[in-house]
């Protein structure tokens, strides 16, 4: 029984890189050649200029890494209490119908509101600050761990729970050891869609009122016609968004390693 | 129970106790009946095998043994006390086996003394002796996912056989499984049947399956289901003796009442046919 070493580098892998590097090309000669003005599309040159120039000098007052800094520390505030409130509420839901009657009617109106809609409300509420901006992610990252935790335990297989109790395991023993474990694929299913729904209301959410963070440092760059700035923002803020999917498929690896392997 | 074939032995103490039960799926009045008016009693040692074709209800009678499901009216009971609720006093082998991928084999294995807090010296004895009785010693590391599927079935049997259970019952524990790996399956089972004494419910819809495992054989009616009659049987002792089931099924006792059974079972067949032509 030798497990087959697969290589790391696939031919898709090389077809991958090879559309980055054909789009690189683009954008270096259509910028070269200047079919496009800089002010709309800057040279792969310029960006990397402003790239460095914010990374040691800042733009208006942090440097990239500062805003970065305080775009991830909202938004890992945001998921921290999104996690620990929507799993058990979710699970608590799944388990109990009671429980799911008594919230579902709120859940099921907040749910489909997209979260600018509100955002005005929180800041009215809450203030300018960044309790208002958390609170917003908090929202976007809640309802999507909620409903995966919820549906999570009605696809618990039935007689996983039977085998369990003929076992002589307790209820509680029985949540602990065994729906618990076989919720965690779908709570992982939760949490990358409520890492990916943050991320993209962070921009938003640093749209109004804000001095700081890489979303207001791209919307701040569009009102004074700095599309090497945007760029440079977009560029980070994708390689961000890839760093943190993957984070989470790796650990989701690691916890949940027979995930499809039934 | 005059149509009964078989003579209860007193010696045997009773394990399971079924009497007069029924069950209607859905409101009472107009649900449908799953089962009706079952009676039996299976004492120590015994090794029950339930016949009957699909839908007849027998793997909702091994779930109101098991306490996944409460009858409607009648009773079942287990050394005199109703059963309401599963507990590890009656083990379950499902169809499909019931091992958790998040454990190991060994883990799985002890789940059931694990939760009832068995001490940890015990608790490896026990998975030893069991692992060796089923011939998994030297997986009890590997992740469920990476055994074949009679290994897990195998693994799953190990899982109830350690929680000591006073009857295991079995729904279509082979259905699943290929051919080969099925007959080598049964040959385990009858060996530690033979080994443990173990009282055991088996289901089946495989009658040479039932007639060369059990010493009970009852076969159910259509839906809803009803035992229509029992068989005493000897075959897997002889088997057990000879050591090959081939020297047993063409035997013209054993073809004898595998006719009469199968006869049985067809003119069930015949009339849920009749009656979908009707219904049409």
């Amino acid at each position: 029984m030798k497990r087959l070493k697969k290589s790391r580098i696939s031919p898709q892998h090389v077809i991958g890189l090879c559309t980055i590097l054909i789009l690189f090309y683009l954008w270096w000669y259509v910028t070269d050649r200047e079919y496009i003005k800089a002010m709309f599309l800057p040279s792969p040159r310029q960006v990397w200029e402003t790239f460095k120039v914010i990374c040691t000098e800042g733009y208006k007052g942090n440097t990239l890494g500062g805003h970065m800094l305080v775009s991830m520390k909202r938004l890992v505030i945001a998921m921290f209490f999104a996690i620990i409130t929507a799993i058990p509420f979710g699970l608590a839901c799944g388990y109990f119908k009671n429980v799911k009657a008594i919230f579902e009617p709120i859940l099921a109106f907040y749910r489909p509101l997209p979260p600018l809609a509100y955002y005005s409300l929180l800041v009215l509420w809450l203030g300018i600050d960044d309790s208002s901006k958390i609170t917003l992610l908090f929202l976007a990252g809640f309802s999507p761990i909620y409903i995966s935790c919820m549906a999570s335990i009605s696809r618990v297989k039935e007689d996983y729970i039977y085998g369990s109790y003929s076992m002589g395991a307790s209820r509680f023993q029985t949540f602990l050891h065994v729906i618990l474990p076989s919720a965690l694929p779908d709570i992982f299913i939760g949490l990358r869609n409520a890492l990916s729904g943050t991320y993209r209301t962070l921009v938003a959410a640093e749209m109004v009122a804000a001095v700081s963070g890489i979303g207001w440092m791209v919307v701040d760059a569009g009102d004074y016609l700095r599309s090497d700035v945007i760029f440079v923002g977009i560029i980070v803020m994708g390689i961000t968004g890839l760093i943190l999917e993957n984070g989470i498929l790796w650990i989701e690896k690691k916890i949940v390693p027979w995930k499809g392997k039934e | 129970m005059n149509n009964l074939e078989h003579s209860t032995d007193l010696e045997k103490r009773n394990v399971i106790s079924v009497k007069n039960l029924n069950l209607c799926y859905g409101d009472n009045g107009n649900g449908v009946m799953a089962l009706e008016n079952i009676n039996l009693e299976i004492n120590e040692g015994d090794f029950v095998c339930v016949l009957g074709p699909s839908g007849c209800g027998k793997s909702t009678f091994l779930k109101i043994l098991a306490g996944f499901l409460f009858p409607t009216s009648g009773k079942a009971t287990l050394d005199g006390k109703e059963i309401k609720k599963p507990d590890s006093s009656r083990g379950v082998v499902f169809q499909t086996p019931n091992l958790y991928p998040w454990m190991n084999i060994e883990k799985n294995v002890t789940y059931g003394p694990r939760m009832r807090k068995v001490p940890k010296e015990i608790i490896r004895q026990l998975s030893d002796q069991y692992l060796r009785q089923v011939g998994l010693s030297e997986f009890k590391k590997q992740k469920t996912y990476e055994l074949s599927g009679g290994m897990k079935q195998r693994a799953a049997l190990a899982k109830v056989l350690v929680n000591d259970p006073r009857i295991i019952l079995m729904d279509e524990p082979f259905g699943a499984l290929d051919a080969l790996t099925r007959v080598n399956m049964q040959g385990l089972i009858r060996k530690i049947w033979k080994e443990t004494g173990k009282t055991i419910l088996l289901i089946t819809h495989d009658v040479d399956e039932a007639l060369q495992l059990g010493n009970r054989v009852i076969v159910f009616s259509k839906r809803p289901g009803t035992i229509l009659k029992e068989f005493d049987v000897d075959f897997a002792e002889r088997i057990q003796k000879k050591g090959d089931e081939n020297e047993i099924i063409f035997e013209s006792d054993y073809l004898d009442i595998k006719q009469k059974i199968l006869e049985i079972i067809n003119k069930q067949h015949d009339e849920i046919a009749e009656q979908a032509l009707r219904i049409e």
